[in-house]
Order: structure tokens, then C-alpha cells, then sequence
């Protein structure tokens, strides 16, 4: 948890009953208490802001959004796992990024405006790109549907004659045998 | 490889001729003899091509491009596929193995389907051996102008002056291909997806000739198992390969390469419990043409892929302009096939009906759906970069988590129902019924997802893939001990004999639960990577350590050296500590070659059945600064991808060998179609 949630913790965890309400306030005609929880609130989370903001990013911070975009200089390799020149300065590109008090979005965001949409692994789910989340369960769909109309087809077949099972398989007959004699067993 | 082609183009033109005629007499038998020649024409032209390369011809074009002194022999050899037009000619070299085998076997049943198989085979390898000569030729020499420039032709260019130039060494074999698994992945993946042309060319002949039985999938089973096997074998060692040299973690990155070979395995899969229905009910005729023409189709699309260039992909080290050449073919070969099936339509009708959907074939449409399913995900996630570039004008990747979003839920589904499937009677069963098969099965399975929920395990897509892989074990596992104790009661044979007499009376059967469990054991591997992975990265100097899970890594030296083959070696050495106790003693490394300025990264592993501890130097300071950069991956269940990877091999094969009653027992039947003999009764 980093400072800023600790801070936040602590605040929210004043003893019940200790709070003051609008009602009591108003009874004791004394905004004090109130004014000293911001002043403290305030002075709380500043330093917590100034910590997180000078935080050092660890590698597997840098590793976590590299996953997510892709080298556009390499062919079709994640940037965590790129060995080139390249990529390694955009690993440090997000480390100062995320060294500055920028989050995984914004970083991105940035690498995507540099470098076109092509680096993020997945295109954003906007425009035209919306067809390639929406046709895969569209194709199954249709997949589905076709199915059931073949189905309702063969439900009226030109030939009616069903054979026995074990005349079409020599080994459903041997089947049946060994299942009769489980029951028989059992 | 001109005259394999001459063969080839003859074979076809004759064979076409001899059904036209009427006659299978001496132009069939003409045809056949030239379908056989290819093979040991093309034989010597790779004999040749490998001594070339062996023996340091660098006057030869491919042989420079793809060779180096300093490599191994063992390397040398397999350089023969380590570029575009040698693994061209290997490609064509295999289908002319598989195309003179299928010559040689015993056609009397099948003499009206003979002509049209020849024709399909030469042409496709026509097609093949055509890129060769003309396009893509391995044999073609650098020649130096008066000018200074190099030019490739077989024979000096007339009247320019040019030389015959022979560099002092070669540029090498990508270092990405230097790898033991690099030696077997590409035959394997070859030998799968050229394999698929002997089913799709009797399926072709059986439409040609309006065949409505179902002697064409009797024929090609094994052919089509053998194809099938072969493609398995390439993508599990392609993904081994992936695990070891590309330096990520993992076996499988949804590249587009991996995914155009994964496609035409989806297709046969579904073909391969798809012609099980046609073989027993003489149903999805239709459907079964549809799937074998798919699979041969996207086999020629993922060649496209791979060698046209037009997708961005870690595969792309045999790229050139030969796309537009296969996109012909692709287009051709699939009008034509589709213009035969929907002339032959009628033909191909159910002769049962589908009584219904709680039924084997009725699960089995549903397993094909799913399999069609994912094929459609795989497929527009392919094309999708490049339709949204002809229509946007935008560059676009699409990554692993559209791949695994799309089609997880359609792999869950799959497992389901390969749990419930081999209960499911044919034509049709209750629901009591198949509640009463399932229910030992189901309850024994349910202790997984409990133990893991008592674990801790708090991701519900974990705890239901990891139930679902338990009931599919349980149920195979069910199913052969209750063939066996029945078979050991009525026979009073021992359970363990029973187990095997069974087995090997109904090899296809069982050998399909041993791939069942091979799939299991894969599903775990799978589902430990994708769901369990955890990785750390960190810098230590010499003495620090790292931790990650129950391991702790000290980091104990760097050596950096050059070799003989023109690598800088930086190794380092970690001790690992499980517990506080030490358990190995690992050497990531990186190789930097020199020659082509490429890096590559080989992982130091401590392997369990329980899963990998994955170590790699990520990159180095100066030996003075003692100080390395290392990234480290717990793969949890890994290894029982590769462990079930063997067990799916082994299961194919034990599916594929032949039952003793196709040797003993059995008695050829007339066909009531064609009035010779055919199928098994």
C-alpha cells in the first residue's frame, strides 16, 4: 500500500461516534473540529502526493504495461521481451513516464500517439475496430443457427430407415454385451 | 527439379486423358509412373543442394544466404529448409514422397479414383516445383558485373562480362534457428500440412466421380491420422522451440505464423470426429468434403502467409514476392473445389437422420461447431490487421488477449464436451441415461475444483477449467475401466489384460481416449501458464538474491567469450535455493552473433513436474561492474504440456495402427455403388 493509502486509511478510520455530524455541528455552533480534520486531512496527504510522485518505478512496474504494447520496429514482439536496442529505450521511455506520476493508460496513450495504434496489443475497441470483437461471436452464432435449420432438415429425410446400431458398428454390439454384463454384475 | 516438373505436369495431363477416355490401361499406368518420378528427381536435387551447403559452395546464392563455416554439419544439413527456396524444394521434395507412396499402394478398389488423384497431386505439386524453377530457385549463382554489382542467375548472363563470385564465407543460418528443436519442428510441421493433400485429393476424385459411399475417408484415415499426427508434432516442438529461444516465458504468442498452423489443425480435428460419423451413419457427407477442402485450403493460406510477408510475424526469416503466386493458386484451387462440391451436392446427402441432439453425433456437431468457432476467431483475428489497413488506412495489432478472450470460453466448451461425448450412445440417449454414465465420473471430478478452492485458488475461470479438465480425465479413465471390468467378467481375463485386449481390438477407439488424456495433461500445462505464471525481474551484483515464489536465486558470476561459430557469450551463473536448501545451479546466457548482429536470449530452467523455475539474463553490465540484469518466470504445470504432448503423440499412433481385424476376420464386400469391392463389413 503506498503512503498516500495509508493516509487515506487513517483518515477513514476515525472511531465511530467521534465524527462530527451536521447535526451536532449546527447544535455547537463551532465549525473547529471540522476545519482541523481538512488541515489535517491536507497536510496528511501531501507529503503521501510528493512521495508517490518521486516513487521509483521496480522493473516488474515497467515489465507490467511493456506486456501490453508491442515494438514497431520489431516483428510481432511484446516490448517486455524484445531484445533490441530499441526497445530497451522504450522500456526506459516508461520508466521515466511512470517515474513522473504517469499511469498505464496515459503511457500508452503516449506510446499510441507516437507511434500509431500498432503498438498496443489489442486495437482500441472504437470505430472499425469494433467488428473485430463483434464478428468472431457473430460468425458462432450464425454457425449455430445453421445448424439448427440442418438439424430441422434432416428431421424430414427422404429415407426413413434407421439402422440398428450394431449393424453400423461390429463394436456397439460388443459394447452392448460387456454393458449387460456390468448389470448383471452389478 | 525441371524435369520433376515436366513429370509432374505429364502426370497430371495424362491422368486427366486416361479417365476421359475411358480407360485405365496404359496411359493410367503411364500417369502413375510419372507421379512416381518427381520423388527420386527432387531426391537428388535436395542430395545436391545439401552437399552444396555442407561443403561451403557459397558461389551459390541460397548457400551464402543461409550457411557459414563455422556451422556444425548437423546445421548445415538443416539449412536445406533454413530459407525460402531450399525450404520450397524440401516442401515439394515431401510431397513427392507422399505422392509415390500413395502410387504404390494397392488401388484395384479405387482404379475409377486413381486419375483424378494423380491429377490433383501433380498439380499441387506442379505448383511447387514450378516456384522452384521459376522463382524461388536454390541453385542460382552470384555472378559479378564488369561493375562491381552481384547478380544471381544459374549461368553467366550472356555478353556482360560477369564472373562467377564466391564469398569468403557465408552470412549463417538465422541464429532463431539454431536450436536442436529447429532440426525437427519445420519436417514435422511440412510433413503435417503436405500430408493433408492425399485426403483432399481422394476427396476431390470421389466428387469427380460422384461417389456417394464413403471409401475415400476408408482410404485416406491414415493418411489423414499420419498428417494429422505430423502437424501435432510441429506445433508442440514449434512451441517448445518458442519456450527455449525466444526468451519470453511462454510456448505460444498468437503469432500470426503459429496461428496459420494451427488453423488447418482445427480443421482436421474436426474432420478427423467428423468422418467417424460418416463411417457409422453415413451422415455430414457434405460437411466432411467442406472440412478436408478448408483444411488443404488454409495448409496453402498458411504457406501464403508465412512466405508471402504481408503479416508482421517472428516467423518471417523466408519472406519474398511468391504471395501473389499463391494467392492465385489459393483462389483456383478453391473455386474449383467448391464448383465440384456443389455439383456433387446432391450426392452427398445423410443417409440417417440426426434422431438428436443428446446424442454422439449430435455432441460431435456440437464439438465441430466449436471447432469452426475457433477457427473463425483465429481467422479474422489473422486478416483483421489487414482489413483494417485497406480500409482505415490504420495499422493495427492484434495481440494475445483478443485470442484468448475469443476462444477461451469455446476450448472450455470443448472440454465439456469431450467429458460428456464418449458416454452419449449414438442416435440417441437419455438424459437418465447418460446422468447415470456421468454421474461417478462428475462427483469424483468435483474434488479438484474443491481442493483448489481450499488452496486458495480465487479465479473462478482457473477453478472451472481445472474441474473441467478433471472430468474429462475421469471420465476416460471410466471408460476404460468399465470396458475392462465388463471384458474381464465375461472373459475372466485379468483387469490390466483386459485393458490391452480391449485396446487393441478397438485401437481407434481407445487410441483416441490416450489423446483424450494427452489433451488433459496439456490442459493443465496450459492452464498453470496462463493463469498461474508469475514473474519478477530485478539487478543484482555478484552475491545478491532475488525471490520469487518458494525460490530464491543468488547470482554467483558472468563469464563472457567468443566461439568458433562467431558468438559473444555472456553467461552468468545463479545458484537456486528452494526453502533455504540449494537445488541447482542454473546458466542463462546470452548469444550475440556477431555476423547478423542478432541477440539471443537461452533461459536457464530447473524443471518439475510441479513447474519451471525460468531464469534469463536480460541484459549485462561490464564484467568489472558485477552487476546483471535478470528477468525470472515460475511457470507452474508446464511441464505436463510436454508430458502431455507425448501422451497425444503416442495416442495417435496407437489410433492410427492398424486393428487386428483389418488383417484377420474380415471379409471384402462388393460395393453396391460401383460394384467392386470396397469398405469393411
Amino acid at each position: 500500500m503506498t503512503l498516500m493509502g495509508e493516509a487515506k486509511g487513517r483518515a477513514a478510520g476515525t472511531p465511530k461516534g467521534t465524527i462530527p455530524t451536521l447535526t451536532n455541528l449546527n447544535a455547537s455552533f463551532s465549525y473547529r473540529p471540522l476545519l482541523v480534520l481538512v488541515v489535517l486531512i491536507v497536510v496528511t496527504l501531501r507529503p503521501a502526493s510528493a512521495v508517490a510522485n518521486s516513487h521509483e518505478p521496480t522493473d516488474d512496474e515497467v515489465n507490467a504495461i511493456a506486456k501490453q504494447l508491442y515494438c514497431p520496429v520489431c516483428e510481432n514482439v511484446p516490448l517486455d521481451a524484445c531484445g533490441t536496442q530499441a526497445c530497451a529505450q522504450w522500456r526506459a521511455t516508461i520508466y521515466d513516464k511512470l517515474t513522473a506520476g504517469w499511469d498505464g493508460a496515459r503511457i500508452k496513450l503516449y506510446f499510441a500517439d507516437q507511434y500509431g495504434v500498432r503498438v498496443l496489443a489489442q486495437p482500441p475497441a472504437s470505430g472499425f475496430n469494433v467488428l473485430l470483437w463483434l464478428i468472431p461471436p457473430l460468425m458462432l452464432t450464425a454457425g449455430l443457427f445453421f445448424t439448427l435449420r440442418f438439424v430441422q432438415y434432416v428431421h424430414h429425410p427422404r429415407s426413413t430407415s434407421v439402422q440398428d446400431d450394431a449393424e453400423t458398428d461390429p463394436d456397439e454390439g460388443y459394447r452392448a454385451r460387456w454393458e449387460s454384463e456390468l448389470e448383471r454384475w452389478q | 527439379m525441371l524435369l520433376a516438373l515436366l513429370c509432374a505436369v505429364y502426370a497430371a495431363f495424362v491422368a486427366l486423358t486416361a479417365a476421359r477416355r475411358d480407360g485405365h490401361g496404359k496411359w493410367l499406368v503411364s500417369a502413375r509412373n510419372a507421379a512416381i518420378a518427381p520423388w527420386p528427381l527432387l531426391t537428388i536435387s535436395c542430395i545436391i543442394l545439401i552437399y552444396l551447403i555442407v561443403n561451403d559452395h557459397f558461389q551459390v546464392a541460397y548457400v551464402a544466404s543461409v550457411s557459414s563455416r563455422a556451422m556444425p554439419w548437423y546445421l548445415k544439413v538443416t539449412a536445406l529448409w533454413g530459407g525460402q527456396s531450399g525450404s520450397l524444394l524440401f516442401w515439394a521434395w515431401l510431397m513427392s514422397t507422399y505422392t509415390a507412396l500413395v502410387m504404390f499402394r494397392d488401388w484395384r478398389r479405387e482404379i475409377d479414383m486413381q486419375p483424378y488423384v494423380i491429377a490433383t497431386t501433380m498439380l499441387t505439386l506442379a505448383f511447387f516445383v514450378g516456384l522452384n524453377v521459376f522463382v524461388e530457385n536454390p541453385f542460382l549463382r552470384l555472378w559479378q558485373l564488369p561493375t562491381g554489382n552481384l547478380i544471381t542467375a544459374l549461368q553467366s548472363p550472356a555478353e556482360s562480362w560477369a564472373t562467377l563470385f564466391t564469398p569468403a564465407d557465408g552470412q549463417g543460418l538465422n541464429p532463431l534457428l539454431r536450436h536442436p528443436g529447429m532440426i525437427i519442428h519445420p519436417p514435422m510441421l511440412y510433413l503435417g500440412f503436405v500430408g493433408f493433400v492425399v485426403p483432399f485429393s481422394f476427396a476431390i476424385s470421389a466428387l469427380v466421380v460422384r461417389r456417394k459411399d464413403d471409401t475415400w475417408i476408408r482410404v485416406t484415415r491414415r493418411w489423414t491420422l499420419v498428417a494429422w499426427l505430423f502437424l501435432s508434432l510441429g506445433l508442440l516442438l514449434g512451441g517448445r522451440w518458442a519456450y527455449d529461444v525466444l526468451g519470453w516465458g511462454g510456448y505460444w504468442g498468437w503469432d500470426p505464423v503459429e496461428i496459420a498452423a494451427f488453423m488447418p489443425w482445427l480443421t482436421s480435428t474436426a474432420f478427423l470426429h467428423s468422418v467417424i460419423i460418416q463411417e457409422k451413419r453415413g451422415m455430414f457427407k457434405q460437411w466432411n468434403m467442406i472440412l478436408i477442402i478448408l483444411t488443404y485450403a488454409l495448409v496453402i493460406f498458411g504457406t501464403f502467409l508465412t512466405r508471402s510477408g504481408v503479416l508482421s510475424s517472428v516467423h518471417a526469416f523466408a519472406q519474398s514476392a511468391i504471395g501473389p503466386l499463391f494467392f492465385l493458386f489459393i483462389g483456383t484451387t478453391l473455386s474449383i473445389s467448391l464448383i465440384l462440391l456443389f455439383r456433387g451436392w446432391d450426392h452427398l446427402r445423410s443417409e440417417h437422420v440426426l434422431s438428436s441432439w443428446l446424442s454422439r453425433e449430435g455432441l460431435f456437431l456440437l464439438n465441430n461447431l466449436l471447432f469452426m468457432g475457433i477457427l473463425a476467431a483465429c481467422f479474422w483475428g489473422v486478416i483483421f490487421p489487414l482489413v483494417s489497413e485497406l480500409v482505415t488506412g490504420q495499422k493495427v495489432t492484434v495481440g494475445p488477449p483478443y485470442y484468448e478472450r475469443t476462444t477461451g470460453p469455446q476450448f472450455a466448451a470443448l472440454l465439456l464436451l469431450m467429458g460428456v461425448a464418449p458416454l452419449a450412445a449414438w442416435r440417441m440417449t437419455t438424459v437418465r441415461r447418460l446422468g447415470s454414465a456421468i454421474r461417478k465420473p462428475t462427483a469424483i471430478s468435483l474434488l479438484i475444483p474443491i481442493v483448489a478452492l481450499a488452496l486458495g485458488v480465487d479465479q473462478w475461470a482457473a477453478v472451472l477449467a481445472l474441474w473441467l479438465t478433471a472430468l474429462v480425465f475421469c471420465v476416460t479413465v471410466y471408460e476404460f475401466y468399465r470396458g475392462a471390468q465388463a471384458r474381464s467378467i465375461s472373459t475372466g481375463e485379468h483387469l490390466i489384460r483386459a485393458v490391452w485386449a480391449m485396446a487393441a481390438r478397438n485401437r481407434r477407439r481407445y487410441g483416441g481416449y490416450v489423446i483424450h488424456l494427452g489433451v488433459v495433461f496439456m490442459a493443465l500445462g496450459i492452464i498453470g501458464v496462463e493463469m498461474f505464471q508469475t514473474e519478477t525481474q530485478g539487478s543484482l551484483t555478484y552475491g545478491e538474491d532475488i525471490a520469487l515464489g518458494p525460490y530464491v536465486m543468488r547470482y554467483d558470476s558472468l563469464d563472457q567469450f567468443s566461439t568458433e561459430d562467431g558468438r559473444v557469450v555472456a553467461r552468468a551463473t545463479v545458484s537456486l535455493y528452494k526453502n533455504g536448501q540449494p537445488v541447482a545451479e542454473l546458466h542463462p546466457r546470452r548469444d550475440y552473433y556477431v555476423r547478423s548482429g542478432q541477440p539471443m536470449t537461452i533461459s536457464g530452467v530447473h524443471s518439475t513436474l510441479a513447474g519451471d523455475f525460468y531464469v534469463m539474463l536480460v541484459e549485462w553490465k561490464s564484467i568489472n561492474s558485477e552487476g546483471a540484469t535478470f528477468k525470472i518466470y515460475l511457470n507452474p504445470l508446464v511441464n505436463w504440456l510436454w508430458a502431455g504432448g507425448i501422451v497425444f503423440i503416442l495416442g495417435t499412433l496407437v489410433a492410427a495402427w492398424p486393428d487386428q481385424r483389418e488383417f484377420h476376420g474380415y471379409k471384402l464386400t462388393p460395393h453396391p455403388d460401383v460394384g467392386v469391392g470396397g469398405g469393411v463389413a
